[in-house]
């Protein structure tokens, strides 16, 4: 298709040459469903809209025409500038709006009376927009949908709910068409499946992946620590790199990572570089100001964590420095493609492993890089918490005709395969509750009417439903605040780490040391510190586990002779270990036990990834207790679990047996904390506890009641309960990871027990490892116990 | 039996582990807040269908309570029923659970906030009760002494932890919440720290009743 006038002239005028998949997007664009796949820089967000700039263009559209979802509210803003600029050269009659959380109320309700030709939003706010009874009026004319970082999305929730949200406008909008824009990924189907109209196909579209990266190790003067993830040893060498670069992002994996090498980095800044820094639990007008900085090219390097990840152009980027093992090849990859937003210079970047370990993680990533060999999990059906809530929605707009409600559902990629009983029990459940009590009949939330409709019993709930609506989870992160000089907001904990300081305790938030003065209404409130060293910067943020693909690499390159690749220090350490030990290998399950420092130790290399590890040491150490082995502890690392105890393991193997362990986790999984903040995160998105509630204000903290007492009562009465099924689907493939011991047991076919003198070179960082976990049982009373004495007698009250 | 004991204006007490308090000179068991039919009344204000369990876990714990320690006299200090239109619908099979457990004993419902009229249930209804020298209400006065209430639902922490917990000091003494959907108010928060003396404990439920200095 040949663009129309007045197109070609201002391609031509800003010395462009559209994109042969900018042309393929045009050429294709009434086909019912595309995905585009398109590295950064590749002008992937223009090919999203030319197709609805030339439609517009001639003025005959009346309405909302094309609807652009991102996942980034600042993203939405940052599309609405860019294409303004086309819109303005142009002259072309075309409104462009954006809406989201931070929309003033009065824009929002013009919005919705006379609504743009182009809206920018994220899932959250077009969900709330389909809870509206007049959405059939608001998106009447609707063409076209645009899906930006579809990638990130599907993996997770708010991805489901958008599908699920793009199902019901395809029934207010029949002929709807829908675009998604994706960065590189590991399985171009699998996201087409995601995006389709089921049973419709959607077409995929590969843009030229641009030039190899230019990514290395940096090499530094000072060898890796043994463990631990701060990469402070490398802060010469970043410094050096900032300085030979324009701007360079320097990525973390956890937040608490990326403030201790922040603060490190200043304190060894002494020409006072501009630094900044960047990560999800700073205070937005922070974060705001350093993506300000950023774009006007002010500050010379930012230190960030996933919160920069995605498609914002910030600017001049010409380094990433990715600190610690990247984990995962596929967000490695994304990361690196931040550097550099011209699509014809290859991006650079360098990794920085954060210990000796971590050094053969990086090789093997750089090398899977090398063979483009990306990697990531199949995310399973769509999860029916997030149906529940889309119930829900559709109750707010209107009755619900249960048949065509299943209909649209299931034309939702994520649940095209949801079966119609495990759909009526998601009715059910928002109708009565789905308890296998039936009580309170007369105050169920739905009501069926004569026609067989189902519609709100009291419509006033619709206010509480709509306040409620998203599956983010935010409800346990408690802001930080001065408590002097107007109380300025810093950012946000962890409700567990604050609940875990005293008065005097010192840590870090935005890069600067604050003491901890108390706990006000629901707010940290703390004070500015002159110390140099914080007590540390806990709150953890995700942390995530090594991928399966990148724990096999691993493994078959500890299969080599000799390591010419990894720094000297890495490979006499690996060559240490295979003398007094062996090396960890494909097949086998290599476990040592060795007396060190008093105790007995057991060593399981599974490589399994650390959540999955943190498992097995909890399924360990709970039949090691039942066979009287006296546990005391363990620690998890992605590779490998560390068991300490009062006697010695002689023969591992019925440890492992698969059938005992599956029953163990059935028992342990019972009263777990991982399973209660599951729980309370699937009970939110579904519906049954309200994040916000008109009352909770005035009512006070009393009144309302943990999560965890509700899981308790399901357990206990009510087990099969559809929100306990849920929790336990989500746990397992989430924070439990038992997928992954599994597919260890199927992988290995033997065990290769070690009864060692001494701690082994490949065991040894596990010691300075973080993250002991105690066993609980006996050892916990006492030293309770223990603690109240102590209390009692320094009070003067014994 | 185990628990923590002390003494109030005199009275020999015990703090149970469970949340109850158990007066063994004059065989009263007394708990607080039991706020039973909470699912009902969030159900019927379109609030959330809670899980339709709380009453019979309640009953069932106070049950346990009154067979461990065969109190005669029962106080219940208030908050008994989420609110009134809470206890008129309670289940038939729960208000004769009630009814069972009220056999042979003394039963006083002392009125809370949450429940100011009196029910259709047995047991006498007041706004207090003085028994010797201790005085048993809902919302704690700030002049009192002897005096034993509820209402606040305090929560205390050992090592991290926060969980229900008796505080006490001379002049008074604070009960745990007893109803099994019942949130809590830590020891630190400001309207506890201006009711309780200085030298104030708390006594934490659990596995067992432990005693620390409240935490303020």
């Amino acid at each position: 298709m040949t663009l129309p006038a007045p197109f070609p002239d201002w391609f031509a005028k800003r010395g462009w040459q559209i994109h042969p998949h900018q042309q393929e997007m045009l050429a294709r664009k009434d086909e019912a469903a595309l995905l585009l796949i398109a590295p950064t820089g590749g002008g992937k967000t223009l090919a999203g809209f030319l197709p609805t700039l030339v439609e517009l263009a001639d003025g005959a559209h009346k309405g909302l025409h094309t609807l652009y979802i991102s996942p980034l509210k600042a993203l939405a803003a940052d599309i609405r500038r860019n294409l303004s600029t086309p819109v303005e050269e142009m002259a072309l009659p075309i409104r462009i709006e954006d809406r989201t959380g931070d929309t003033s109320y009065t824009v929002k309700r013009r919005q919705r009376a006379d609504p743009p030709h182009i809206l920018l939003t994220t899932p959250e706010s077009l969900a709330l927009l389909l809870s509206y009874e007049d959405a059939p009026r608001i998106f009447a004319g609707l063409k076209r949908v645009v899906v930006d970082e579809i990638h990130a999305l599907a993996e997770s929730k708010r991805g489901d709910q958008l599908m699920l949200a793009l199902a019901r406008l395809d029934r207010l909008c029949p002929g709807l068409r829908r675009v998604g824009l994706s960065a590189t990924v590991e399985d171009p189907p699998a996201l087409a499946h995601f995006l389709a109209r089921h049973p419709d196909p959607c077409t995929i579209l590969q843009a030229d992946p641009g030039p190899e990266p230019d990514i290395s190790m940096l090499q530094t003067e000072a060898a890796p620590p043994w463990s631990g993830g701060g990469g402070a040893y490398a802060i010469p060498e970043v410094l050096d790199e900032i300085r030979r670069h324009r701007i360079t992002l320097i990525f973390h994996n956890t937040r608490a990572q990326a403030e201790i090498f922040f603060h490190t980095l200043w304190m060894a800044n002494d020409e006072g570089l501009p630094i900044g820094i960047h990560h999800g639990s700073l205070d937005r007008q922070q974060r705001e100001r350093v993506e300000k900085a950023m774009v006007q090219g002010r500050l010379r390097a930012v230190v960030c964590t996933g919160s920069l990840d995605l498609g914002i152009d910030w600017g001049d980027v010409d380094l990433v420095i990715q600190v610690g093992a990247p984990k995962n090849v596929k967000r490695l990859v994304q990361r690196i493609g931040r550097a550099n937003h011209r699509y014809s210079a290859p991006s650079k970047a360098l990794l920085v492993p954060a210990n000796r370990f971590e050094v053969v993680e990086c090789v093997a990533a750089l090398e899977a890089v090398k063979d483009n060999d990306l990697d990531g999990d199949p995310r399973g059906p769509g999860p029916r918490d997030v149906l529940c809530q889309q119930i829900l929605i559709a109750a707010c707009s209107g009755p619900i005709d249960p048949d065509a409600l299943f209909a649209e559902v299931t034309s939702a990629g994520p649940y095209a395969a949801l079966t119609r009983p495990d759909y009526d029990a998601c009715l059910d459940f928002v109708a009565t509750g789905g308890y296998a009590l039936r009580s309170y009949d007369q105050w169920q939330r739905l009501k069926q009417r004569p026609d067989g409709q189902w519609q709100l019993r009291d419509p006033r709930a619709a206010q509480l439903i709509r306040m409620n609506i998203g599956t983010i989870q935010d409800s346990d992160t408690l802001k930080v605040r001065m408590k002097r000089g107007g109380g300025r907001a810093l950012g946000e904990v962890e409700e567990g780490f604050a609940a875990s300081l005293t008065p005097g305790d010192t840590f870090l938030i935005g890069g600067r040391i604050v003491r901890y003065e108390g706990l006000r209404e629901l707010t940290v409130e703390v004070s500015r510190d002159p110390g140099r060293k914080p007590k540390v910067a806990v709150f953890s943020g995700t942390k995530f586990a090594t991928s399966t693909q990148l724990s096999h690499r691993i493994l078959r390159m500890f299969r080599q002779d000799s390591w010419p690749e990894l720094p000297a220090a890495t490979a006499e350490w690996l060559a240490l270990q295979r003398e007094v030990s062996r090396l960890p290998q494909p097949g086998r399950l290599l476990v040592e036990s060795f007396p060190h420092d008093g105790r007995q130790h057991l060593v399981a290399y599974g490589f399994a990834g650390r959540n999955a590890m943190q498992t097995l040491g909890l399924l360990l150490t709970k039949r090691m207790e039942e066979m009287g082995l006296a546990p005391l502890g363990f620690v998890a690392t992605d590779y490998a679990t560390l068991i300490w105890g009062l006697d010695a393991v002689s023969d591992p193997g019925p440890l492992f047996d698969r059938t005992a362990l599956r029953e163990g986790l059935e028992g342990w999984l019972a009263g777990n904390a991982v399973m209660k903040r599951t729980f309370r995160a699937s009970a939110t998105i579904a519906g049954l506890i309200n994040r916000v509630t008109p009352q909770a204000r005035k009512s006070g903290r009393q009144a309302t009641f943990s999560s965890d007492i509700l899981y308790d009562t399901l357990h206990r009465y009510d087990p099969d309960h559809l929100l306990m099924q849920v929790t336990r689907e989500e746990a397992m493939r989430g924070l439990v990871d038992f997928g992954r011991i599994e597919e260890m047991l199927d992988r290995i076919n033997g065990i290769d027990h070690l009864a060692l003198s001494r701690v082994t070179p490949l065991a040894a960082p596990l010691f300075l490892e973080v993250g002991k976990v105690p066993v609980e049982g006996e050892g916990r009373a006492r030293l309770e116990e223990a603690e109240a004495e102590r209390l009692m007698q320094e009070a003067g009250l014994a | 039996m185990d628990g923590y004991a002390f003494t109030l204006a005199g009275a020999e007490l015990l703090a149970l582990p469970s949340g109850a308090l158990y007066w063994p000179a004059q065989g009263l068991l007394c708990v607080s807040d039991l706020h039973l039919g909470k699912a009902e009344r969030m159900a019927r204000r379109a609030l959330s269908p809670l899980p339709p369990y709380e009453t019979q876990d309640t009953l069932a714990r106070l049950e346990e309570a009154l067979e461990l320690t065969g109190a005669e006299t029962v106080v219940c200090l208030g908050d008994s029923f989420d609110d009134d239109a809470a206890a008129r619908a309670l289940p038939p099979k729960d208000r004769l659970w009630i009814t069972t457990l009220q056999a042979g004993r003394r039963w006083i419902w002392i009125e809370g906030n949450h429940d100011p009229g009196p029910v259709d249930l047995g047991g006498e209804h007041l706004s207090e009760l003085a028994l010797g020298p201790l005085t048993f209400r809902h919302i704690a006065e700030t002049a009192a002494r002897g005096e034993v209430s509820g209402h606040y639902h305090p929560k205390a922490g050992l090592r991290g932890r926060w969980r229900p917990a008796f505080l006490y000091d001379a002049a008074r003494l604070i009960l745990p919440a007893f109803g099994t959907y019942t949130g809590g108010l830590r020891s630190d928060a400001r309207e506890l720290r201006a009711l309780m003396a200085p030298d104030a404990r708390a006594v934490l439920t659990g596995e067992t009743a432990r005693v620390i200095p409240m935490p303020r």
